[in-house]
């Protein structure tokens, strides 16, 4: 069985010398829900743009479902929706006519077409603003608009770059059920997106890229295994800050909060253990920040060398 | 399987374009036929009926066919020029670069649309221009061919002008600039034949010319060009500009990065 997606050592040189991509290797696997993770300019839209030949490659090989893009351009086209980051559909046009001719590019008739578009404006909550331009619609509907233009051709495999920016939180959970659902159907997805959480919640595998290198690629599970050290907040009864906690590593931040770092050869009971000796109550406590985001800041700020899995200049 | 999703593909294209033109209706059809009503006005009615005949017919006879040529040619040309130029600007041309349509079908739905828009525009200024005079037509099917292949013709000279614009107002500097002079001097209000001989060859570099005349001979019967000749600079012309349009599109010049 191919790969949903294969690409070997792929590069991007922009006009101007700028090198987006260093020659990366990358896989995704049939039914994936993979996350392409990386900070700005790091070479995910590039990437994306090349998969969906918005982007002319510098070198290197694209396949998708094993259909090399420089053979078998059309065909590979077919297999792919496209969810992109800026909104980029005509903003006169009704919803309905955007869909509608989108599954025309696709070589969808007109009558299914239309059914399909119904079917999913309707499951994303669109249908009231059918005959509505486009330019009408929130942030949110735009997202949510493109989402179901991307679908209008039924593709095996979706490619979103960062569906959920600037949508709010309620929402952004109702299109993370919607994307479980589509993935639970069999279609393999890419996702790019800057809310850590949102990867770590949605997708099995992952790849980081930074400065046109993936400098680390791996399923989640392997990936957050990696974290040695998770920092906790502890909310404390007012004014009863401890003095210190044995063998911790921690900082009282004010007198009411405390924050630890816990090893991964350490037990949260321990924390609770040194706290119970000073006699100290315990109201709350949390994580400080998301675990993927703590190992993303690690492999993209420590600027580490690729592992394995990435490609040598 | 792949022939008739092209097919499907381009009829989406075709209905998309002449949707767009019939949306604005107001913008795209109305003004050729105020301008036309006051070319007859002016040029047919006050002035043309101190100017006599030309070419053995009444003035304003003579001028019908390159009035309706004329518009054929600027809507043809706007058409797609703003519509491909639009899609550019607000990316909604990546619906279809993305999407498994072969380039042709691209230039072939956008050229096509340009044409539909230039034959309305035609049919509209040919039926105002029937208020003015009694229309009599020599040959049908060359109307009907050179009016095709003209707005064909502009139709792709205005998708090279929207690959290459990045601005709105390079979209509008070739028509300004280059289409309107060329019209002008391309026999629509005058015979060439009325030239001093320097000029009736400077005249016979001028495409317009071919298309008027042919399109003339049509109507009237008379032309200051051969129709053969008419035929060839158009067919090279449509073979040459879709090349471009064809060699511009693949390599994604302004439209990939």
């Amino acid at each position: 069985m191919p790969s949903a997606l294969k690409i070997s050592g792929l590069k991007k040189t922009y006009k101007g010398g700028f090198q987006a991509l260093k020659g990366i290797d990358l896989t995704v696997k049939q039914g994936d829900f993979f996350a392409l993770l990386g900070p700005n300019g790091a070479g995910k839209s590039t990437t994306i743009g090349i998969i969906t030949s918005l982007v002319n490659k510098t070198a290197g090989e694209v396949a998708v479902f094993g259909h090399d893009i420089d053979q078998e351009l059309e065909t590979a086209k077919s297999f792919i929706g496209l969810v992109p980051q800026e909104f980029n559909f005509n903003q006169f046009e009704s919803l309905m006519k955007i869909l509608v001719n989108q599954a025309g590019y696709y070589g969808v008739e007109r009558p299914l077409a239309i059914k399909r578009a119904e079917k999913y404006l309707k499951q994303l909550d669109l249908w009231d603003k059918r005959n509505d331009a486009a330019r009408m619609l929130s942030g949110g509907m735009k997202r949510r608009l493109m989402i179901a233009r991307a679908l209008m051709h039924e593709p095996k495999m979706l490619i979103l770059d960062e569906p959920t920016a600037g949508v709010d939180i309620e929402l952004r959970r109702s299109m993370w059920n919607f994307l479980r659902e589509l993935n639970k159907q069999g279609i393999t997805i890419i996702l790019t997106t800057h809310y850590l959480e949102e990867a770590e919640m949605l997708c099995r595998n992952i790849a980081i890229i930074d400065s046109g290198i993936i400098v680390e690629n791996t399923d989640m599970k392997s990936l957050l295994a990696k974290l040695d050290i998770e920092t906790f907040i502890f909310d404390l009864k007012p004014n009863s800050a401890p003095t210190a906690l044995a063998d911790l590593s921690s900082r009282v931040i004010d007198d009411h909060t405390l924050e630890v770092d816990v090893k991964k050869s350490q037990t949260i009971n321990s924390v609770f253990t040194e706290l119970n000796k000073q006699g100290i109550d315990v109201l709350s406590m949390r994580n400080k920040s998301n675990r993927l985001e703590e190992l993303f800041v690690s492999l993209v700020g420590s600027g580490q060398a690729p592992t394995d899995s990435a490609v040598k200049e | 399987m792949a022939s008739s999703r092209n097919i499907i593909a381009l009829k989406s294209i075709l209905h998309k374009e002449v949707h767009r033109f019939m949306r604005i209706w107001v913008q795209t059809l109305v003004p050729p036929a105020i301008t036309i009503s006051l070319y007859f006005v002016i040029f047919g009615s006050l002035i043309g009926s101190r100017i006599g005949e030309m070419g053995g017919f009444d003035y304003m006879s003579f001028i019908v066919p390159g009035l309706i040529m004329m518009s054929v040619i600027t809507n043809s040309y706007s058409n797609v020029a703003s519509s491909f130029f639009s899609a550019k600007w607000q990316r909604n041309v990546e619906e279809m670069l993305v999407a498994p349509v072969p380039n042709w079908v691209i230039v072939a739905g956008y050229v096509g649309g340009g044409m539909a828009r230039g034959i309305l525009v035609g049919s509209i200024v040919t039926l105002v221009s029937m208020f003015f005079v009694d229309i009599q037509i020599h040959n049908i099917w060359v109307i009907i061919t050179t009016v095709a292949l003209t707005s064909a013709t502009f139709a792709l000279g205005g998708l090279i002008n929207a690959i290459f614009a990045g601005s709105f107002d390079d979209i509008s500097i070739i028509p300004t600039f280059v289409l309107t002079p060329l019209t002008y001097l391309g026999g629509v209000f005058y015979s060439i034949s009325l030239l001093p001989e320097f000029w009736q060859g400077v005249s016979q570099i001028n495409p317009i010319v071919y298309m008027v005349n042919a399109f003339r001979y049509g109507f009237l019967g008379i032309s200051d060009v051969s129709l053969v000749l008419s035929f060839s600079v158009l067919g090279v012309f449509i073979v040459s500009l879709y090349t471009i349009a064809m060699v511009l599109i693949t390599k994604g010049i302004g439209l990939r990065s």
